[in-house]
């Protein structure tokens, strides 16, 4: 077995120094009925690499793969493309095979890392500060929701109609096991600003999405001044990193949370994960937050370095009062986001989301020139939906036949909801004007 | 002294000790020094050639970016110079044994990475259709296979992202089976042996359970007088959230006990599978009564550890709990794989769900991955030598440093700081460790035992790195014993000091802001 490096004479010479006869001795303290006799049955012996390849490409060959193009599908996860350099840095050993960064001397490597993405996020969203990743976007929403509780002292949290149905599930499953009441407000393409009138004094926070899960863009600064004017919180979520190089921040929204998913910057597309959830905050509640934070200070030569500080928040240290159970988060994803940001840098940043935004302007001109399409969503960043004179899910499935993935049915998120004829349809940097001509085409031919 | 043809020595000079001395540049030969993006990038640089926005009339209505980010960029030469400094400043299971115990550091295959990358599994899009990704459902469904016939469990959940998120995916169907009995309200204490993750008591509480803690023996197992106290009055009991093997490296030997009792008393069984690496193949958790348990893919099946993640943490659950796992999972009929994602009912989910889309794909294919290559026998075999490892550097340094329990143990070999002379601690001897060339263990971790010290060294280790390491950490150990000072300062030749973690706590500096005269310059 190629990974195991001990010798049957290094194992014989282990038990002579340990004094024990066989490794079975190590393992008296299971109870007799049920040690294992043998293998455990049913499972393959071992494989080569060669082996073990060709069974992992017969898989990896059954799927259609986005870079094929003709791909239009977004809804909180995006197509964009990856630097070289980007997948090159995060295999570096030094920084794939080393543990959360516990020990400062040796891991400075990790913790600059870390330093410079919380610094990245902080910038991008307008916000005070943000912690060293959560799993996801969703778990991020999840755990801005039980955190809005926790600074507020209230149980009732206020999800928008826009906010992706995944986040809000997400969420739901956190707030239920701790009896937070969560009020959900009907789907809506249009209407963050709903969450205004259902704010009271009873509520911890609202929710709200922009660019939303139809891809409306909002300015949702008078819910934040609504929620402030009975002391709740405003929680603005993005599920398309890529949007602030153009829109509204949330911090100039007012919002004293912000969370997203990261995995549009740096991260492929991985069928939903591994990807990379920010979270930030105001300065005021830093010692609410959950996660991991990296610090700046120095060290014993009074040379500047950075540690993982306010661990009195965690787990690990506090146990069950800890803000949050996390402990692995998304390291090596953040690790890919903050060598693409560096890459894209500001100027790199606003461009890509102007190529963003103008192919999904493109795209949207050549689905509004077929018969039947109505366009729903008013203001958009690079998603959007639309309304088709049919079923949306048979649709998608012809388009399929023709070589073009659609996008994602509104009723795929949002079952029994009336949205059976609505696609959200999404293009990025990767969008060219072939795919988009191409899939203008087929949808005159299936319509 | 020996020249060469031009007449330069060949051999060192006398040298000037090495701590005298002081460079420029700030570097120190192969440790460059290396400033943050935002000192040494600029908003107007890039490393991307991007095509030029051709002016398209903007959709985004008024919802702009008033005020450009502070975003540095740097060109790719810098981007690649500054990331590779940075990682010759950190330790990787690739430099040396990287003993943490609990944490399983073994080797991460390379063949891993690349299945990982294969377009097919890494270019697939979560919501395409289903029809389009049967090979990564198919890829789901057999390392759910593996999972549930290596643990002899009839289900798994397969989307939770991590350990604790497992856990809490774990609790989370015990929650939903006590609200199926009409008993949420009643059942609310579980029961955390002192031992634990810090992970356990945190995802109990948010599960909305109360932690009830179990005392450890002093054979470093659950203390069954006090678990039975515990359990006289049941009527509030929820379950047993318990490591096994436990975190003191040591297999709980009543664990079929404990089962039986916590499910007389109505409760369900927890197991942290964080330590399965032990015993993979040598027993079932399955036959051990245990109703649910997250498997660590980033530590048994050698998913890298990325400086902190992603983890996967799959949640094997028995025949009581199955039919509370979270959406989304695999389903087969026929030939033909799908995804359930959302439970009967108008679109309200009867279990839950815990993150968007289906779970942690890419440490999927690293495992299975994985997996194949070992087959039963391998991984039989791996459980095996991480136990005779452990083994064997308990052995080699039991005479200098105190075990903390007698007998062998499991994967880990665990110690108290007993041994150690007045004034030098186990953060004085994991210092140490880092000047010859080592990880430090894990430190003052299991809480049970005083100072501990807890060695997880692995499979993946060959006898001669073992005996470097017991070598290195034995004659520390003396040092210790004889309060030798100077490891009260150690490291010595690590890229930095010891870092002062009370100011980073007290003032905290959690991002980069432009130096003083700037800011009041840009205002």
């Amino acid at each position: 077995m190629r990974y195991l490096p001990l010798t049957p004479e290094d194992r014989k010479a282990m038990l002579a120094t340990i004094g024990a006869d066989s490794v079975d001795a190590f393992y008296a303290d299971v109870p007799e009925a049920v040690r294992l006799g043998g293998k455990v049955a049913g499972l393959p012996d071992h494989q080569g690499e060669l082996a073990v390849e060709r069974h992992m490409a017969a898989l990896a060959g059954k799927n259609r793969v986005a870079s094929d193009g003709r791909f239009f599908v977004g809804c909180g996860a995006y197509k964009h493309h990856v630097p070289a350099s980007v997948d090159h840095i995060i295999q570096r050993s030094e920084f794939l095979t080393t543990y959360t960064p516990y020990q400062p001397e040796i891991a400075q490597g990790t913790l600059q890392t870390l330093f410079e993405f919380q610094s990245q996020v902080a910038a991008m969203t307008a916000m005070d500060v943000a912690n060293a990743s959560m799993y996801d976007g969703s778990t991020a929403c999840a755990e801005a929701a039980i955190m809005a509780c926790r600074v507020t002292k209230r149980r009732r949290v206020v999800l928008s109609g826009g906010l992706h149905p995944h986040y809000a599930a997400a969420t739901r499953t956190v707030c239920e096991a701790q009896g937070i009441e969560v009020v959900q407000l009907p789907p809506a393409v249009d209407d963050e600003l709903a969450l205004k009138d259902a704010v009271t004094d009873k509520t911890a926070c609202v929710i709200g999405q922009s660019p939303n899960v139809f891809g409306t863009v909002t300015d949702l600064s008078p819910v934040s001044e609504a929620a402030h004017a009975d002391g709740a919180l405003m929680v603005s979520v993005f599920t398309e990193a890529v949007s602030l190089g153009l829109v509204t921040p949330p911090g100039e929204m007012g919002a004293d949370i912000a969370v997203g998913e990261g995995q549009s910057i740096g991260n492929a597309l991985n069928f939903g994960g591994p990807y990379v959830g920010l979270f930030a905050t105001t300065k005021k509640h830093v010692r609410s937050m959950p996660g991991r934070l990296c610090g700046e200070t120095v060290d014993a030569d009074g040379q500047r370095g950075f540690v993982l500080t306010l661990s009195t928040r965690e787990q690990h240290i506090r146990r069950d009062k800890a803000t949050s159970n996390i402990c692995t988060n998304a390291g090596l994803c953040t690790l890919a986001f903050t060598a693409h940001m560096t890459l894209l840098g500001d100027k790199g940043f606003t461009q890509l989301a102007e190529l963003n935004h103008e192919a999904a302007c493109a795209l949207a001109d050549a689905l509004e020139e077929v018969d039947g399409v109505e366009i729903l969503t008013p203001r958009f960043f690079n998603e959007f939906a639309f309304r088709v004179p049919g079923n949306a899910e048979a649709i998608l499935a012809q388009l399929d036949e023709l070589g073009v993935i659609g996008g994602v049915r509104a009723s795929r998120i949002l079952p029994g909801k009336g949205m059976d004829n609505v696609i959200i349809t999404c293009a990025t940097e990767c969008t060219t004007e072939d795919d988009i001509k191409a899939y203008a085409d087929a949808l005159n031919e299936v319509l | 002294m020996t020249m060469n043809s031009q007449g330069r020595s060949t051999t060192p000079d006398e040298a000037i000790p090495m701590s005298e001395i002081q460079t420029v540049s700030g570097s120190r030969g192969l440790q460059q020094r290396e400033d943050l993006i935002f000192e040494t990038g600029s908003t107007g640089k890039t490393g991307v050639d991007l095509p030029n926005p051709k002016g398209t009339k903007s959709r985004l209505g008024s919802v702009t970016r008033k005020r450009p980010t502070d975003l540095p960029g740097l060109s790719e030469p810098e981007t690649m110079r500054h990331y590779v400094r940075l990682s010759q400043k950190n330790y990787a299971i690739d430099l040396g044994l990287f003993p943490l115990g609990s944490c399983t550091m073994k080797h991460n295959p390379r063949l891993n990475e690349k299945v990982a990358r294969m377009p097919g599994f890494a270019d697939i899009h979560p919501l395409q259709p289903q029809a389009t990704v049967q090979g990564a459902l198919e890829l789901i469904d057999q390392l759910a296979t593996w999972l549930k016939t290596l643990t002899g469990m009839p289900a798994v959940a397969m989307s939770p992202k991590a350990g604790a998120h497992g856990e809490f995916c774990g609790m989370m169907a015990i929650r939903r089976a006590l609200i199926a009995r009409g008993e949420i309200e009643t059942r609310t204490r579980v029961l955390v042996p002192a031992s634990a993750h810090g992970t356990n008591p945190a995802t109990a509480v948010q599960c909305g359970f109360k932690v009830d803690e179990i005392k450890a023996d002093e054979r470093g197992r659950v203390n069954m007088e006090d678990f039975k106290a515990k359990l006289e009055d049941s009527s509030d009991i929820a379950g047993i959230m318990l490591t096994n093997p436990n975190t003191c490296g040591l297999f709980e030997t009543d664990i079929m006990e404990i089962a039986d009792l916590i499910h007389e008393a109505g409760g369900y069984f927890y197991c942290d599978g964080a330590n399965f690496n032990a015993i993979m193949g040598r027993v079932r958790p399955g036959d051990l009564g245990i109703d649910a348990m997250h498997i660590n893919l980033h530590k048994t099946f050698s998913t890298p550890h990325g400086g902190g993640g992603p983890g996967a943490g799959p949640t094997v659950l028995s025949d009581a709990l199955a039919d509370y796992a979270p959406v989304p999972f695999v389903v087969k009929d026929e030939d033909i794989y799908s995804l359930v994602e959302e439970t009967e009912g108008e679109g309200e989910e009867a279990f839950g769900r815990l993150c968007a889309f289906h779970g942690q794909m890419g440490m999927f294919t690293r495992a299975l991955a994985y997996m194949l290559s070992h087959g039963a026998d391998g991984l039989k075999q791996a459980a095996e030598d991480a136990v005779l490892n452990a083994n064997y550097v308990q052995a080699r340094l039991k005479s200098t440093m105190t075990a903390a329990f007698d007998g062998y143990c499991m994967h880990e070999a665990l110690f108290s700081d007993a041994f150690t002379a007045e004034g030098i601690d186990t953060l004085d001897i994991s210092k140490a460790l880092i000047d010859e060339g080592y990880h430090p263990m894990t430190m003052y971790f299991p809480l049970v035992v005083h100072g501990a010290m807890l060695i997880e060294p692995t499979e993946t280790e060959s006898k001669a790195e073992l005996d470097r390491f017991c070598d290195a950490l034995g004659a520390i150990a003396e040092r210790a014993k004889a309060g030798d000072e100077s490891l009260k300062g150690a490291p010595y030749l690590a890229p930095m000091r010891r870092l002062d973690e009370t100011q980073a706590a007290r003032k905290p500096v959690l991002r980069w802001t432009p130096p003083e005269p700037d800011r009041m310059a840009a205002e």
